[in-house]
């Protein structure tokens, strides 16, 4: 059984619905992330989830069981808030012992766990301080181990990283994983970057207007996004306004205005006729002088322009139609930062079985 | 452009800006000069001379000789009365104070908590009764507390019921300590409200987060953190009662006269200005005394939540 079930939650402030019709299982000891732009409900999705606002149709289940008539102070889970919410005028053993405090455990056994929380999170030494006198990756970790010390069902984290810097976000990251995998805790994750949500989760839900778009692996997610939303939010790609000529077990042939003929991995319920797009990642697109006829997808164009951001360059390549496509190249090669200038002949082209083709 | 240019700019500027922070200072610095220790210097001077055959002071310095006297200390210190108006005074400024926090405590929290547009109409509400004169603010509270008025007959015929005898709620201490708290309300709410609008609603929601019912996360959370509110407010509230004597004057009995009332009376009354001076030489110090305690708890109690 799930440990947490989202059945077909809404949620509706005026004629606008904030969550519509979610529904989501989350497995004992996963690390799931709620991954959307800002705006698209994933906050209140957790504030449901937490108790401080409610469905208006639909039911949360812990454990099998509906929640909706315990207050939140009754859930066994608890909330990270982006600002940390650390209580000012406590100081960080008083604030991780707040929770300890309110369930009556006695005072020995609070000292203990206390101890052993901040040991988990690297702060034994700042026991006595008060949050103002702390660094922002150090608020937060005083908040992770306050949520964490009476072990709590399930962790819910509001873009805990958002507020630090890139440097900093990196390191909580792999904190965050590491953590979560000793305590074997559920979290559920939200954020509104990529990269994030990929590097971090088991599962990603990723969401928009109030919708689920899909909901699976990272590397499903990335390779097999179900629609062009989910296509085009995760990571960069190229798509393709295509229209389907032949359905085969085996491939599927597409057509793109001014492009020709896209030679497609197959997907299940496509039919000839059907319109649609095509999405073809940067790194899976090749780019050369002159690419050998191994490629079932080839085509000829210019250099428009290109990135280098140090470890790769993006080029973007103009075809004789005017379609640019992005094609991402490694510079692994010693020296050789650069392999092509602006206004360069290339070819670009990719293999029968990269991209793929998406409904809608 | 000389090289030495750019190494001499700075000390300029530095010193301009030296100069104007000289030139801020000043006159809050005159002020201070001129209002508070030029006249604190005359009072403690004039504590100790001689009061002039028909009030005011006596010279200072007559036939070749000064006339300074230690009189009005020995005085104040021999008869027990003064003690006891500054005990009974200290004790009506802090019940007053007391009772304002008991009152304005909730109405803040109501204000701070209500919507946004709101807010400045219902603290416009909260000072309106200084938009008309202090005394007659002050003696509306005689008819209202006079014997003829609603308030008594009904308490009176209340007593009856039980057989107990009418009060006079009118020149009592009562009527007195009514009078202070509703006069220095306003100065209690300002300060609380101003602290509790202040306060994180995410720290209210973590606080709930992580298990704390209602009187849990009022006790944990917004009681410590409006301390320094209250604080402020008892200083505001606290003071002017200390030295306050229209009130006790309109609203009390005889009995009931303050340390202020006693202030006024030397001056304007038996004309003792040194006996006064000395007086209110006494309230200043123990004002002060009060103002370092509130100060220091403030801080132990502020500290943390800077
Ligand atoms: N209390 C509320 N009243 C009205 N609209 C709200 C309220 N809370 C959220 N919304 C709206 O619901 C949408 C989703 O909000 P939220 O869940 O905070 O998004 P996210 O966390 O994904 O950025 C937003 O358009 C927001 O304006
Ligand atoms: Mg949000």
């Amino acid at each position: 059984m799930a440990l947490l079930e989202l059945r077909k939650l809404t949620r509706r402030f005026g004629d606008f619905s904030a969550v519509d019709n979610v529904s989501l299982s989350i497995e004992s000891g996963e690390f799931v992330t709620l991954l959307g732009p800002s705006g698209c409900g994933k906050t209140t999705i957790l504030r449901m989830i937490a108790g401080f606002d409610l469905p208006d149709v639909g039911q949360i289940l812990l454990d099998g069981s509906n929640i909706a008539d315990i207050p939140p102070e009754k859930r066994p889970l608890h909330t990270v808030f982006q600002s940390y919410a650390l209580f000012p005028h406590m100081t960080v053993a008083d604030n991780v012992a707040f929770p300890l405090r309110m369930a009556h455990f006695d005072k020995a056994a609070i000292a203990a766990k206390v101890h052993e929380a901040l040991e988990s999170v690297y702060l034994s030494d700042r026991a006595r301080a008060y949050p103002h006198e702390l660094s922002g990756g150090r608020k937060q970790r005083v908040a992770l181990a306050r949520s964490l010390v009476n072990r709590p069902r399930l962790l819910l984290l509001d873009e805990p990283l958002a507020a630090l810097d890139a440097k900093l976000r990196e390191e909580m990251q792999h904190e965050l994983i590491d953590l979560q995998r000793e305590i074997g805790i559920t979290f559920i994750f939200v954020t509104h970057a990529q990269d994030e949500a990929l590097a971090l989760s088991h599962r990603v839900a990723v969401m928009n207007r109030g919708r689920i778009e899909q909901y699976d692996e990272p590397s499903k997610i990335y390779g097999f996004p179900r629609n062009r939303f989910v296509a085009d939010f995760i990571g960069n790609t190229n798509l393709l306004e295509v229209a389907v000529t032949e359905a085969t077990p085996t491939h599927l042939r597409l057509a793109a205005a001014g492009l020709g003929d896209i030679v497609s991995p197959p997907r299940e319920g496509t039919r000839a006729g059907q319109k649609g797009w095509f999405s073809v990642r940067p790194e899976q697109v090749r780019i050369g002088g002159h690419l050998d006829g191994e490629l079932e997808n080839h085509y000829s164009g210019k250099v428009r322009s290109f990135i280098y951001v140090g470890d790769v360059t993006t080029y973007t390549v103009e075809l004789a139609d005017g379609t640019a496509i992005e094609a991402l190249l490694s510079n692994s090669a010693p020296g050789r930062a650069r392999f092509f200038e602006v206004g360069d002949d290339v070819a670009v082209g990719w293999p029968h079985d990269a991209g793929v083709f998406l409904h809608d | 452009m000389s090289p030495w240019a750019g190494r001499t700019m700075p000390g300029c500027f530095s010193m301009t800006r030296r100069f104007g922070r000289w030139l801020v200072g000043l006159p809050p610095t005159l002020f201070l000069l001129l209002f508070f220790v030029a006249p604190s210097l005359i009072m403690i001077v004039a504590s100790f001379r001689l009061a002039g055959e028909y009030g005011g002071l006596a010279p200072l310095v007559e036939h070749g000789r000064w006339q300074l006297t230690l009189e009005t200390y020995r005085f104040f210190f021999s008869d027990f009365i003064y003690v006891e108006i500054f005990i009974r005074s200290f004790s009506v400024a802090l019940a007053t104070t007391l009772i304002c926090v008991l009152l304005a405590y909730p109405l803040a929290w109501l204000i701070a908590r209500s919507p946004k547009k709101h807010q400045d109409l219902m603290v416009l509400l909260a000072v309106l009764p200084f938009a008309s004169n202090f005394l007659i603010r002050v003696y509306a509270w005689m008819i209202i507390l006079g014997p003829q008025a609603a308030v008594a007959r009904a308490l009176n015929s209340l007593l009856a019921m039980f057989g107990f005898e009418p009060v006079t709620l009118l020149f009592s201490p009562f009527a007195v300590l009514v009078g202070m708290v509703y006069v220095h309300l306003p100065f209690m709410i300002l300060p609380l409200y101003t602290n509790l609008a202040r306060h994180d609603p995410a720290l209210l929601d973590a606080a709930q987060d992580l298990g704390a019912n209602a009187w849990q996360r009022f006790w944990e959370v917004t009681w410590p953190l409006s301390l320094p509110g209250i604080y402020a407010g008892s200083v505001l509230v606290f003071i002017p009662v200390l030295g306050m004597f229209a009130i006790p004057d309109i609203l009390g009995g005889t009995g009931d006269i303050l340390i202020g009332n006693v202030i006024k009376e030397q001056f304007l009354g038996t004309r003792d200005w040194p006996f006064g001076a000395t007086l209110s030489l006494m309230l200043t110090l123990a004002v002060l005394a009060c103002a370092g305690l509130a100060a220091w708890l403030a801080r132990r109690g502020v500290g943390r939540h800077a």
